[in-house]
């Protein structure tokens, strides 16, 4: 009996169940992985340093511990915030988070939204993606701090900037695979070959090499990490729009931020990298449910890695250096690639 | 028909009248920004008040003197070779550098002058505290251009230089070392061997910082041509140090330094000053890397030509200096530090008037500031390299 077959018996109450649980681990576990292998170690070594090493082995408890500093923290209002707005912002940045997760397919049948009756896919990614400018712009907006407020409106700026170059990359990729459901851009890098050639199929970062680099760097300006972290900048505005979060709404902002790189990530490795696709064996096996989870982490952790690393090694752009980069280069060169890949599909 | 007409018009005049609302120029407030006094990129309490039109600044004003410690008046009521003490924490990255130009001036004034062996070995650790000390200024410019990882090599690299400190002097940070007519002790045993692989280190990390910092184009993007100093309003703001010689202006107090040259043997050394056409703040990054490349160079020689005998002259158990009056300026890590001490012929000084870089390369950021945007303010300061306790003192 296939994975879908047990699946369908469950009540439907049971399934979205699943489908929550399921959802919470693929963020938080894959938020905590990052956490503690990029930010803990790999970067610790990287700055000659060691990381954690006391909370259990190696430190891998360290995240454990921090988290419950955090949720025993007060949760602390500035005197003149605006309490609404500013306790939600982090629920908004997160919700963001989570509901781009949805349309990451890990398996032929391992999916929260049904890839089989619906081509949303990468359309609602791309569009719930932008969710969290809003609470970016609500934190700086409701922290009724000047550093906040600059900081808010810097990330408002870039992430609006920075949305465009990211949409025209994944343009190509849809242009190619001829669809915007996600496990049919999988099937089809696993199906596809180039000049002939299928043995590893053909994931599009070997034709849309452009399109990836682009993807790259928009998903890091998204992310606010250096080089693009101008809305965070430690050294300058403190931490810009998290300045007077403390305690768990901080914890969220942070969680938020692993997250987001990591489901960035996913949705990187599904467009470019062949998703939970091994050459050798046929996506639409059974046994890819259990195996696609597996093989998307190891490309997540992959791609996070470049994240990290990019951005404990750069220095950071200046705010109109960052609007330059995105609307002189990466947009013109993003709109170049769609129309060589329009040509090209036409062509063949 | 005419009221269709008279409504059109109306209309017209309305939307023309909502249009000429928009368009006008909307009056906005500046916004009023104070950078600390708890703020990470001002190491220490400083303040800085910018006026804000969006992300430019219009106007901005330092605010010193939250870390005012009164050495000066403390120094009145302490004697000579307690004020060592005081003066060591001033700068405290590059603590027996500020030693030195007070020794020399109660020195002139007493008209003893210290064994060429201490001389020698003042000139080595005062290069070694100019190491220490901008070491960790390029480490943490390249924190204040946002990246993270330079100020731990920083730090690091610094640590061996602390040591070799350390191990000659018995203090790390504050040496407390010099002393009218020479020095505490003397070397200890295989320190120069020790020492002189510690400047290949140095050089070592000189190498990477340029290829890992000065290199970065991003690094150059938001350092060239951002808070050009120009030389002679430079000069006029009394700025000192690598400061000055980032504006191309040749002026090094080591070799061109008419009143306290007695106790420091720069001119029996071959080095260069080095300076930076462009004034702006990759220049001044660029000179103090150089600068620190030409200490360990001149370590090196110091080690290699140290001359033998006593460290100390003959001097008086109780320091009494005669009356009179002496300045004597030096070039520490920060810029040109000098001390105007004034003797009635007691045990402590009668007034002592510290000249400390840091409060003259400050006073230019009012003029420097203005004008630039936000991420600039911080990357200015960062290349001015103030050190606030050499700025309150």
């Amino acid at each position: 009996m296939s994975t879908t077959q047990v699946f369908a018996e469950l009540a439907y109450w049971q399934q979205t169940g699943i489908r929550v649980g399921a959802a919470l681990a693929a963020v938080l576990l894959v938020a905590g992985a990052l956490v503690y292998m990029h930010l803990f170690k790999a970067v610790s070594f990287m700055q000659s340093r060691l990381g954690p090493m006391e909370a259990g082995p190696y430190g891998s408890l360290q995240l454990l511990a921090e988290v419950g500093k955090h949720i025993q923290k007060e949760d602390i209002f500035p005197a003149k915030a605006d309490r609404f707005v500013f306790g939600a912002a982090p629920f908004v940045v997160l919700a963001s988070t989570f509901l781009l997760v949805v349309v990451v397919p890990a398996g032929p049948d391992a999916w929260f939204i049904d890839h089989h009756n619906s081509d949303l896919g990468i359309y609602l990614g791309l569009a719930v993606s932008s969710v969290s400018v809003l609470g970016i712009l609500m934190a700086g907006w409701g922290s009724s701090n000047k550093y906040s407020l600059l900081g808010g409106l810097r990330a408002t700026g870039q992430l609006i900037a920075y949305e465009l170059p990211l949409i025209l990359a994944v343009v190509g990729v849809v242009i190619q695979a001829g669809t915007m459901n996600m496990a049919d851009i999988v099937y089809a890098q696993a199906n596809g070959e180039i000049f002939g050639l299928g043995i590893v199929g053909n994931p599009y970062i070997l034709t849309q090499g452009v399109a990836f680099i682009i993807f790259l760097i928009a998903m890091q300006a998204e992310l606010a990490q250096a080089p693009f972290d101008m809305p965070v900048a430690e050294s300058e505005l403190v931490t810009g729009y998290m300045t007077e979060y403390s305690g768990m709404r901080f914890l969220l902002f942070f969680i938020g931020e692993f997250a987001t790189a990591g489901v960035f990530a996913a949705v990187a490795s599904v467009l470019f990298l062949g998703g939970w696709y091994i050459p050798g064996i046929d996506p639409g096996a059974d046994v890819m449910n259990l195996l696609g989870p597996l093989v998307m982490l190891v490309k997540i952790v992959g791609l996070t890695f470049l994240v990290f690393w990019t951005r404990f090694t750069m220095p950071r752009f200046r705010e109109d250096q960052l609007q330059r980069l995105a609307w002189k280069f990466l947009i013109p060169i993003a709109l170049a690639n769609i129309v060589v890949t329009g040509i090209l599909k036409v062509a063949f | 028909m005419t009221a269709v007409s008279s409504r059109r018009q109306l209309n017209y005049i309305a939307a023309q009248a909502a249009d000429a609302r928009v368009n006008l120029e909307i009056e906005t407030e500046g916004m009023t920004l104070n950078i600390g006094p708890q703020h990470p990129a001002t190491h220490g309490t400083l303040r800085i008040v910018a006026k804000l039109d969006g992300e430019q600044v219009i106007a901005a004003d330092p605010v010193m003197g939250y870390m005012h410690r009164g050495y000066e008046k403390l120094s009145e009521v302490r004697t000579y070779p307690q004020v060592t003490t005081l003066i060591n924490r001033i700068d405290w990255l590059g603590s027996f550098a500020n030693e030195v130009p007070f020794i020399l001036a109660a020195e002139q004034l007493m008209e003893v002058e210290a064994p060429p062996r201490s001389q020698w070995i003042r000139t080595v650790l005062f290069e070694m505290s100019r190491i220490a000390n901008i070491v960790l200024f390029l480490g943490d410019m390249a924190v204040q251009v946002g990246a993270v990882t330079p100020v731990f090599f920083a730090f690091r690299d610094r640590e061996h230089i602390l040591n070799q400190i350390e191990a000659a002097t018995g203090g790390r940070f504050h040496p407390n070392f010099d002393r009218i007519g020479g020095l505490k002790d003397d070397l200890p045993k295989g320190w120069i061997v020790e020492t002189k692989q510690v400047m290949k280190k140095m050089r070592s990390f000189c190498n990477e910082i340029e290829e890992l910092v000065m290199g970065n184009e991003i690094f150059q993007a938001r350092t060239r041509g951002i808070g050009v100093v120009p030389a002679d309003i430079g000069l006029s703001y009394g700025l000192s140090g690598a400061n000055i010689r980032g504006s191309g202006v040749d002026w090094d107090v080591r070799r061109d330094g008419t009143t306290g040259a007695g106790g420091l043997v720069h001119n029996e050394l071959d080095w260069r000053v080095w300076t930076h056409p462009d004034g702006d703040s990759f220049s001044r990054f660029w000179v103090r890397l150089q600068e620190v490349r030409e200490s360990t160079r001149m370590v090196d020689q110091l080690l290699d030509g140290l001359p033998s005998g006593p460290i100390m002259a003959k001097v008086p158990r109780i320091i009494k200096v005669p009356a009179g009056e002496a300045y004597v300026e030096t070039e520490n890590p920060l810029g040109v530090m000098g001390y105007y001490v004034v003797s009635k012929g007691g045990l402590a000084p009668f007034r002592v008037k510290i000249r400390s870089a840091s409060f003259n390369n400050m006073s230019i950021t009012p003029w420097l500031l203005t004008g630039v945007y936000v991420p600039d303010i911080i990357t200015i300061l960062g290349s001015l390299y103030f050190i606030l306790g050499d700025i309150d003192r």
